[in-house]
């Protein structure tokens, strides 16, 4: 370091280093200031007019503080819109997802990493090159055969077709592979069968993975627009994110943008508290697998 | 991973292969095994056979076929490809699926790459910034859309006041047919970019601390230590991020269907919108399904094309 601030940086031997180093991280943190506020700008203004009144909204110029708290919108919004069963539908969609692929890929994960039989890395290399199949190409062939089976307009055909996941069934491999083997013979020798050793020895083991995989389904499901949109046609069927599709299009003259951003926040509040509370297995889950969140 | 899979097998190396094999593992000591790992995978299997691998290859069918649902499919071979090549509005969203890609994610990686590398500093509060970029990431594109769709608003939106104070006049974004791409470009910026910073962070502190130590003590200024130790150690992290962010920019769909509608005048009709609108609003299942191919085809060659390029810009490429 020395060497180098004598040669090209003279200013560092002036001020010192360390002046020099504070005097960066002040220039960064401004930059990153700068750019988070950008950022959490949108958030900030969907929940400030979520408050105001309609001629709050088409006020010009604009306010950021409402001059009139409507908190009612909240409630108007959530009648307005049927909320109450896009909640429940939404819930009961995201619950059972992220329960089966839990279930699914952590039993084939355990079968791929653990057990021996013919087979099995041809099964594998399999299930990770159809990993690489965009969803698009899947959308009419899907929409097709769930029409064949009477499931338009069903929660079966947002549910059932996503129980079973290439890429969680590859992060569980990844995983269990790294288990150390002794603790299962242990369990083997003392008599447990291959399901007993797989839910009490392997399973606690393999949480992290169980936890970040819960996570970016439950995200990925409560987020989920394309197939829902395509196969959920009956109100009474539709999930949150077509609710908030389907409500700013049916306004009228005045578009009630203060309604439709107390719906935005509803929507995105339930995500935001799974963030805050799964951060850690999230980002590890980024980091490691590489899967990213959203559509 | 290969490696990786290899080592799983090690004790299997010495049996005999095919159908002696089979029979061997129903039948020997190891019988119980066999059957375990046959039952563990099953319900996982089941599912991967009905919702994957039968639509993919029903796909195949369907391309060929002119379908409206209503009416059994009648089979066209080839010609659903003929339509595609006289098609303006297919060449039109094919252009802006590319017009799309191409600009989103250069620059949103670009970007990325200079927060990740502010984001890398040892200082308080760096995970208080991490959080807020990411929150984005993890908003559904259905609210965000929304939320943007009033912020680009002319006459009461937020970005053309802020542009006021500086005294700029701002266009009419997702209104005007040559602003709405880039609307659609910065919102997809502004939601995406969390991603493919965290990939990149993660990347850069994998970099030995040692590499820039001896970096200083061969006298390296700032630049040469970001081109000859930073690039190279991150090129793997970019790479990633490079192929994963293209495929799904070409998959990129509810933010069009939220923010623009792929209007004005088309002008933000992606490839995934047209093939949407083809099979779901004017019931041509064919057509639509061709043009799905399509845009396998095209990921698939960009899949490919980054494959070959990397063994020349990343880093220990080849290695494993």
């Amino acid at each position: 370091m020395r060497l180098m601030a004598t040669s090209d940086k003279p200013k560092r031997t002036l001020i010192g280093q360390k002046q020099s180093k504070l005097l960066t991280d002040l220039l960064v943190y401004v930059v990153l200031s700068v750019v988070g506020v950008i950022f959490i700008m949108p958030f900030a203004w969907m929940v400030a007019n979520s408050f105001k009144d309609i001629r709050g909204i088409y006020t010009y110029p604009p306010t950021f503080i409402p001059d009139v708290w409507r908190f009612e919108n909240y409630t108007e919004a959530w009648s307005m819109t049927h909320f109450d069963a896009g909640f429940l539908n939404s819930a009961i969609v995201a619950a059972a997802v992220v329960f089966g692929q839990l279930l699914t890929a952590s039993l084939a994960g355990y079968s791929f990493a653990r057990l021996r039989y013919p087979g099995r890395d041809k099964i594998f290399l399999l299930y990770l090159s159809l990993m690489m199949v965009p969803f698009t190409v899947l959308l009419i062939p899907l929409y097709v055969q769930m029409r064949a089976f009477g499931w338009i307009s069903t929660l079966q055909a947002v549910i059932v077709p996503f129980l079973f996941t290439p890429w969680g069934t590859f992060m569980m491999r990844q995983f269990m592979v790294t288990i150390p083997r002794e603790l299962e013979d242990a369990a083997r020798i003392d008599g447990c069968g291959f399901f007993r050793t797989y839910w009490l020895i392997i399973l606690p083991l393999t949480k992290p993975a169980l936890a970040t995989l819960a996570i970016f389904t439950f995200v990925n499901t409560w987020n989920s627009f394309q197939w829902p949109l395509i196969v959920l046609g009956k109100p009474k069927v539709k999930t949150l994110p077509l609710l908030l599709a389907s409500f700013q299009n049916q306004s009228g003259m005045r578009t009630p943008w203060h309604l439709i951003m107390a719906a935005a926040t509803f929507v995105v509040i339930p995500v935001l508290i799974a963030f805050i509370v799964g951060q850690k297995y999230y980002v590890r889950g980024i980091v490691t697998s590489g899967i990213k969140g959203g559509a | 991973m290969a490696a990786n899979l290899a080592s799983a097998d090690g004790q299997d190396k010495t049996k005999p292969s095919g159908w002696a094999e089979v029979k061997r593992a129903f039948t020997g000591l190891r019988r119980g095994e066999t059957i375990a790992g046959y039952l563990f995978l099953l319900p996982n299997f089941a599912g991967f056979l009905v919702f994957m691998l039968f639509p993919i290859f029903f796909a195949f069918y369907i391309m060929l076929t002119d379908w409206s649902l209503a009416k059994p499919p009648e089979f066209i071979g080839l010609k659903n490809f003929e339509t595609m090549v006289n098609d303006r509005l297919f060449w039109k969203s094919l252009s802006n699926s590319f017009y799309y890609t191409f600009i989103a994610v250069p620059t949103g990686i670009f970007i990325a790459f200079w927060l990740a590398l502010a984001l890398n500093r040892k200082m308080r509060g760096i995970i208080f910034f991490r959080t807020v970029y990411f929150l984005p990431q993890i908003t559904l594109t259905v609210a965000a859309a929304t939320v943007w769709r009033w912020i680009y608003q002319p006459e009461i939106g937020m970005i053309n006041h802020a542009l006021e104070w500086f005294g700029i006049d701002g266009p009419k974004w997702i209104h005007d047919t040559r602003w709405a791409m880039p609307s659609v470009i910065i919102m997809s910026n502004w939601q995406g970019i969390g991603f493919a910073m965290l990939i990149l962070l993660a990347g850069l502190q994998g970099i030995p601390e040692e590499f820039y130590e001896a970096a200083a003590i061969d006298g390296a200024s700032s630049w040469q230590r970001m081109r000859f130790v930073t690039l190279p150690m991150l090129s793997p992290a970019i790479f990633f991020v490079v192929v994963t962010s293209l495929i799904g920019a070409f998959q990129a769909f509810d933010q069009f269907f939220v923010l623009t509608q792929g209007g004005p005048a088309d002008a933000t009709t992606p490839l995934t919108l047209y093939i949407f609108n083809n099979a779901f609003k004017f019931f041509k299942m064919g057509y639509g399904a061709a043009l799905a191919a399509v845009l396998f085809v095209i990921i698939l060659i960009i899949t490919i094309i980054q494959w070959h390029l990397a063994r020349r810009w990343v880093f220990g490429f080849d290695e494993d």
